[in-house]
């Protein structure tokens, strides 16, 4: 198995709290790695060290053998890794359409002149990037709602929209932050499938989420963070049986054997 | 093209081709039209198409981008005495027009670019705030730049600047053809602006239309989401400033040579308000409303000045509301109504995307192969 990212005792503190203690995990290319823990524990100040939103105190991480930038989102974005948010954050007033193409900004290339003198390799591109959208709107199951204005499209919808956008940026490395909040049972089932062909198409997953049920069903490992440490890492089964992470969920934190 | 369809909207729904050509004709008979009510009324016209560039450039920066810029008018106001510097006696340089006005739209780009770097972390309020002390600080340079040296002759400002020469032809004579015809220079004005105001129109609509365009549409709807998919807000951010002020420094330049004559007074608060006023308007983000919104807009005032004393001296036989009194008065209440009915303006933006012949036409193309 070859790593993909290796972060290394990344800390992060905000005043007097440390809100990641030497977080180390490695996630391995094609798998689906789950990130959970109790509310607090530190799952999205991660996820902001990763993607470059945040500056990490200490530590670092290696992302396909060489370091990421930190405090840079931009060029994280080109390292390869997107990320969803767990509020969902689309560009509001432009349509589902509007939205993937904006995602395939990185990976386009026409400047401002070629754009202004309408340069053929510019219409050829602007021409690529609206088909690849049109694909990626039908690879999340969207795409008779490309002309929509994304704030009009249903909550479920919105998700997979946010999905396709991280898509066009055409990662290696795909973090969704709690993409199963506030969905029903049905789209939650429709997500997990979507996730499994994501990942099925090559893009390893990292996922944080707090419905146990689909990280156990999804992830092949995960990690599980407290207080900003990281308490266990495993494949689900050894995982679910680790005390340490039954004292977090149940209470009773301190001594593991308090909770039992 | 389209853009220009949405002018007229109750026409350009059904018939787009219909309304671009009524508006490409409107456009060309605007000034014969004009003249019909005297030669005053061709010099506004003039005046509506460098309210129609300043509109579509700060549009650039406020509409795509969503920077808030109250000092927009200073790239005008730097536009405007680059021209002046070298295409006037003051100096005595006389520079032609085609080397003085891309200098003055370069220098506009620049003060853009000045203005951007310190503002890059301010969102609205704040970035309204500091814009607007910029627009102050050029304006006063302007004034006092006359002591110890004089540079910019302070509040005199700077007389005589050259007219537009194009290929040897100034064209700020008349034109005689035959005897008894005469062309008024203010007619090749307009001409000359309207082509302005196209190549503008064609160069932002490209912008627009463009992965620069919606990553300032992205920056605009969500700055942290467009970081997230790896925009650089930073270099969009400048690119949206400098190449806003680019139009304004030409429109600077144009004003320059058309009025022979800048002072600072042409550039103070109240115009970049005015301009911004058109385009909140005419609805902003979108080109047409935007025309639509700094013409109806420039020719309010003017309608006024030469409807309301007339018809209060008709009425009451003495002039009770001064027409000046009356303008701020009936654009604030327009403001109001607007904010109202259509807050977003006369003709709202709208996505591109969202019109159903070319989503329907291109996914139907897809499902067909």
């Amino acid at each position: 198995m070859i790593t993909l990212l290796d972060a290394r005792n990344v800390t992060k503190r905000f005043g007097g709290l440390t809100a990641l203690s030497d977080v180390s995990l490695t996630i391995r290319k094609g798998e689906v790695y789950g990130l959970i823990g109790p509310n607090g524990a530190g799952k999205t100040t991660f996820f902001n060290v990763l993607t470059g939103a945040y500056v990490p105190d200490g530590g670092e991480l290696v992302f396909n053998g060489t370091e990421l930038p930190s405090g840079k989102p931009d060029q994280v974005v080109a390292a390869g890794i997107a990320r969803t948010f767990q509020n969902i954050r689309l560009f509001r007033d432009m349509t589902a359409l509007e939205n993937v193409m904006a995602g395939h900004h990185i990976r386009s290339r026409a400047n401002p002149l070629s754009i202004l003198l309408q340069t053929r390799q510019a219409k050829e591109e602007e021409r690529l990037i609206t088909e690849r959208a049109f694909e990626l709107l039908r690879y999340v199951g969207i795409e008779r709602f490309a002309d929509t204005v994304s704030k009009n499209l249903s909550y479920g919808d919105q998700r997979r929209l946010e999905i396709a956008r991280a898509l066009a940026t055409e990662p290696q490395l795909l973090a969704l932050d709690e993409p199963a909040a506030g969905m029903n049972a049905t789209e939650t089932a429709r997500l997990r499938e979507l996730v499994q062909t994501i990942r099925h198409d090559g893009v390893t997953v990292l996922l944080i989420e707090h419905d146990v049920k689909l990280v156990m069903g999804l992830c092949d490992r995960l990690a599980v963070l407290d207080f900003g440490r990281k308490i266990a890492e495993d494949v689900p089964a050894v995982v679910q049986k680790n005390e340490a992470v039954i004292a977090a969920y149940l209470g009773g934190h301190g001594t593991a054997g308090a909770a039992a | 093209m389209n853009e220009l369809a949405l002018a007229i909207p109750w026409l350009g729904k059904r018939h787009p081709a219909a309304a671009r050509w009524v508006v490409v004709a409107l456009a060309l008979v605007a000034p014969l039209i004009a003249i019909l009510f005297g030669k005053t009324w061709v010099r506004i016209l003039d005046f509506a198409m460098l309210y129609v560039m300043l509109a579509i450039g700060l549009n650039l920066v406020v509409g795509f981008a969503g920077l808030l810029d109250l000092g927009y008018i200073a790239f005008y106001a730097v536009g405007a005495y680059t021209f002046a510097f070298l295409a006037s006696p003051h100096f005595d340089i006389h520079l032609p027009f085609w080397i003085v006005l891309p200098l003055g739209a370069g220098f506009a780009a620049l003060a853009g670019i000045i203005l951007g770097l310190p503002t890059l972390r301010l969102r609205g309020d704040y970035l309204a705030i500091v814009t607007l002390g910029f627009g102050e600080i050029v304006r006063i340079f302007m004034n006092n730049l006359n002591h110890p040296v004089n540079i910019t002759n302070g509040p005199q400002g700077i007389n005589m600047i050259d007219p537009l020469v194009v290929f040897g032809w100034d064209i700020s004579r008349p034109v005689k053809i035959g005897e008894d015809i005469t062309i008024n220079s203010l007619f090749l004005y307009y001409y000359v602006f309207l082509a302005f105001v196209v190549l503008s129109v064609i160069l932002v609509q490209r912008l627009q239309i463009s992965r620069v365009g919606r990553a300032w549409a992205a920056i605009r709807d969500d700055e942290l989401a467009a970081k997230a998919i790896g925009i650089n807000t930073r270099n969009m951010k400048l690119l949206a400033f400098s190449l806003g002020a680019t139009f304004g420094g030409v429109a600077g330049g144009l004003f320059a040579a058309f009025q022979g004559f800048v002072s600072p007074e042409s550039f103070s608060l109240m115009e970049s308000i005015a301009v911004l006023t058109m385009i909140v308007f005419g609805g902003m983000g979108n080109l047409a409303g935007v025309i639509v919104g700094a013409l109806a807009l420039t020719a309010l005032p003017e309608v006024l000045r030469h409807v309301a004393v007339p018809v209060q001296q008709a009425v009451f036989d003495r002039v009770i509301l001064d027409p000046e009194v009356l303008r701020m008065l009936l654009l604030s209440l327009a403001m109001i109504l607007m904010m109202l009915l259509r807050p977003s303006g006369m003709i709202p933006a709208y996505s591109r995307y969202s019109r159903p012949e070319l989503v329907v036409g291109k996914a139907a193309g897809e499902g067909a192969k």
